[in-house]
């Protein structure tokens, strides 16, 4: 007997494939829809029309694709491979600090001081001279690669030794606060050179493109869409494929999985890795957007974000993810207009409510209310 | 010229690079019938000695059964062949040339030592078909796993291994809705489809009905001759029905070896058992 003969639902062959071709097409469409629907709107209308997209509301848009890429990335280690980390924001914001060392630098003697080569903090503290590891920031592509490079290699230092010696569960969760936060601790110094805690702003260009240029806006908004588009894609093609099923194996069993042959450290240390690029990635197209980057976003509450905004939309669908980031910065965007103190008391409550309510999300709820339909 | 020397030197036409050869895995070499050596085993755990001095050997091919009591060591025992503890001192050889101890599980797995743990133990998110697929022998490194597909040979083996385990009909039901027996089944199917040399199957009939209990019996019987099969059982009538030879253990250490009848009639275990009853 062959399993050709059986059908496919029988078998419960389910190909990378199929996967794919089941979820990408209508994820994508929705994402490059609006998107091309707002940009067009801001650059083709007048702001009178009816159909303007004001430049504030691009920039917004901009913003929460990049906390859905984010959301997207903490999904892919905790949804599927139940590692809860609570340190993204980490790798976040080291990918916006490595741009934002670029822009510092493209800022050249435009800055307050005038000072070609040193940003206006270095003059300020005194300083003679570029430190070492400001050399080369004035190239895009070393820039570019340090977006990578130095997240990956921290979350590859990282995961190797807290995989390899078997850490899980909750003590592995406060090993990765205590990595964002001692990162915070240290961005916090001056002496470190990245700017105290003021950071890095007064951004003037990104690549010879003014960033307060609606068309920069619009470019970068949509950079962060093609991102994310990409980022899903190969994402649900990962998740979807044998490897996929691996990870989720590792997450419900790792005695079994490893007792029938996976070497799970690794495949755990590099979906680690895998993550941390999504997230700095996330961080890099960020950081131009809203033009500052400093050392509060490596604050733990924020990591602890961004964990609500996955348990909200969903876990392990990575749609669900990313539905949680718009919605539940949508909703702090509107709340805090309105009653800004309020706020954590709000997302403590959602959080709490969620779990208790709604442990599959957002699209759980949706999942449920089809499945009942369909019965 | 020196240049171009060294770069033949490093480029010789008559070998291959160490990383470009394939990996096999070393061959078990089970030559003088014994497939797996235990000699002098002790692990104690914050000062309970949970093996103590234990040997066992295990015959290429054979069923043997291990009973003993709670706490006698069975499951300890299974836990250092298969790498998931470290003895304290002792030796464990797969056949004659592969040391077993300081070995990974994974690896152990590789080189074809299946396990079977007590509670049933199967990825419950998943179909059937996947938790056997999951399970087969293939490279389980990264990238291969990402590009995998499943040849025809490969399905074929899964569709003989979910016929064998009686699951056809639910190859595409979550491996959760299983009942507690089909799980248990579904873990044996798993071992199988990996095609090990050594089974290690810890309680394989717990919690299942009389007619499932015969069925796995004679499941695990016509297994043993191509595999070597070792079962840690309480069930005494299971132990009786599929048993050649019994191994006895007690605080950590061999009792009583040899036919089922030899061992009940051996007056350490009349003693012990009794002792216990009473």
């Amino acid at each position: 007997m062959t399993s050709s003969a059986l059908p496919a639902p029988l078998t419960g062959r389910v190909t990378a494939l199929h996967e794919l071709r089941a979820r990408a097409p209508l994820f994508l469409a929705i994402l490059f829809a609006t998107t091309i629907a707002a940009s067009l709107g801001n650059l083709l209308f007048p702001e009178d029309s009816l159909f303007h997209v004001s430049t504030y509301t691009i920039t917004l848009l901009g913003k929460y694709l990049c906390y859905a890429l984010l959301a997207m990335s903490v999904d892919v280690v905790w949804g599927y491979c139940g590692i809860l980390s609570l340190g993204h924001g980490a790798f976040f914001t080291l990918g916006g600090y490595a741009l934002g060392m670029y822009l510092m630098r493209q800022i050249g003697d435009r800055g307050v001081y005038g000072n070609p080569e040193l940003p206006d903090f270095m003059v300020f503290l005194d300083w003679q001279e570029l430190p070492w590891y400001w050399a080369g920031f004035d190239q895009f592509w070393i820039a570019a690669l340090m977006v990578l490079l130095v997240p990956g290699l921290l979350a590859f230092v990282f995961g190797y030794l807290a995989f390899r010696s078997r850490v899980v569960g909750v003590y592995l969760s406060i090993m990765t606060q205590a990595m964002t936060y001692a990162l915070m601790l240290g961005f916090f110094r001056n002496e470190l050179g990245f700017g105290g805690n003021n950071g890095l702003t007064d951004f003037k260009d990104l690549l010879g493109y003014n960033l307060q240029a609606d068309t920069t806006r619009v470019g970068l908004m949509f950079a962060s869409a093609v991102a994310l588009g990409l980022a899903y894609v190969i994402s649900q093609w990962m998740m979807g494929s044998k490897l996929g099923r691996v990870i989720i194996a590792i997450r419900d069993d790792e005695a079994r999985a490893r007792f029938i042959g996976f070497r799970t450290e690794n495949y755990k240390i590099w979906l680690f890795v895998y993550s941390a690029l999504l997230a700095a990635i996330a961080g890099a197209l960020y950081v131009p957007q809203v033009g500052i980057i400093n050392p509060g976003e490596f604050s733990p509450v924020n990591s602890i974000e961004m964990v609500v905004w996955v348990a909200v939309g969903g876990r392990g669908t990575l749609y669900g993810a990313i539905i949680g980031a718009i919605l539940v910065n949508y909703a702090k965007t509107r709340f805090t207009a309105i009653w800004p103190e309020a706020w954590l008391f709000a997302l403590g409550a959602l959080f709490v409510g969620v779990t208790v309510f709604l442990p599959q999300g957002i699209v759980g709820l949706f999942k449920n209310r089809l499945a009942g339909r369909a019965t | 010229m020196t240049l171009l020397k060294d770069i033949r030197n490093s480029m010789p036409r008559d070998q291959v690079w160490p990383f470009l050869i394939e990996k096999r895995p070393p061959k078990i070499d089970a030559s003088h019938r014994v497939l797996l050596y235990v000699e002098g085993l002790s692990v104690s755990f914050d000062g309970f000695k949970a093996l103590n001095n234990l040997n066992l050997y295990i015959d290429d091919g054979e069923l043997r059964c291990l009973i003993g009591a709670n706490g006698a060591g069975k499951t300890t025992l299974m836990d250092v062949i298969t790498g998931k503890t470290q003895p304290d001192e002792g030796e464990v050889w797969f056949g004659q040339t592969i040391d077993l101890l300081g070995k990974k599980e994974a690896e152990i797995a590789e080189l074809g030592i299946g396990r079977k743990f007590q509670k049933p133990s199967v990825f419950e998110a998943q179909t059937v078909f996947a938790n056997l697929e999951l399970a087969m022998r293939m490279n389980k490194s990264i990238w291969p796993t990402l590009l995998a597909r499943l040849n025809s040979a490969q399905s074929d083996r899964i569709a003989e291994v979910l016929g064998v385990i009686g699951l056809t009909e639910h190859s595409g039901l979550l491996a959760g809705a299983l009942s507690h027996g089909q799980k248990q089944w579904l873990e044996i199917g798993m071992l199988l489809v990996a095609d090990p040399r050594l089974l290690l199957i810890d309680e394989p009939v717990a919690g299942m009905t009389a007619q499932e209990t015969e069925r796995t019996a004679e499941l695990l019987t016509s297994l043993a001759g191509e595999h070597t099969v070792v079962v840690v059982e309480h069930d005494m009538e299971f132990v009786r029905s599929i048993a050649r030879t019994v191994t006895v253990l007690h605080q950590g250490a061999v009792l009583a070896e040899g036919s089922m009848q030899d061992v009940q009639n051996h007056p350490a275990v009349i003693e012990v058992y009794l002792g216990e009853d009473s």
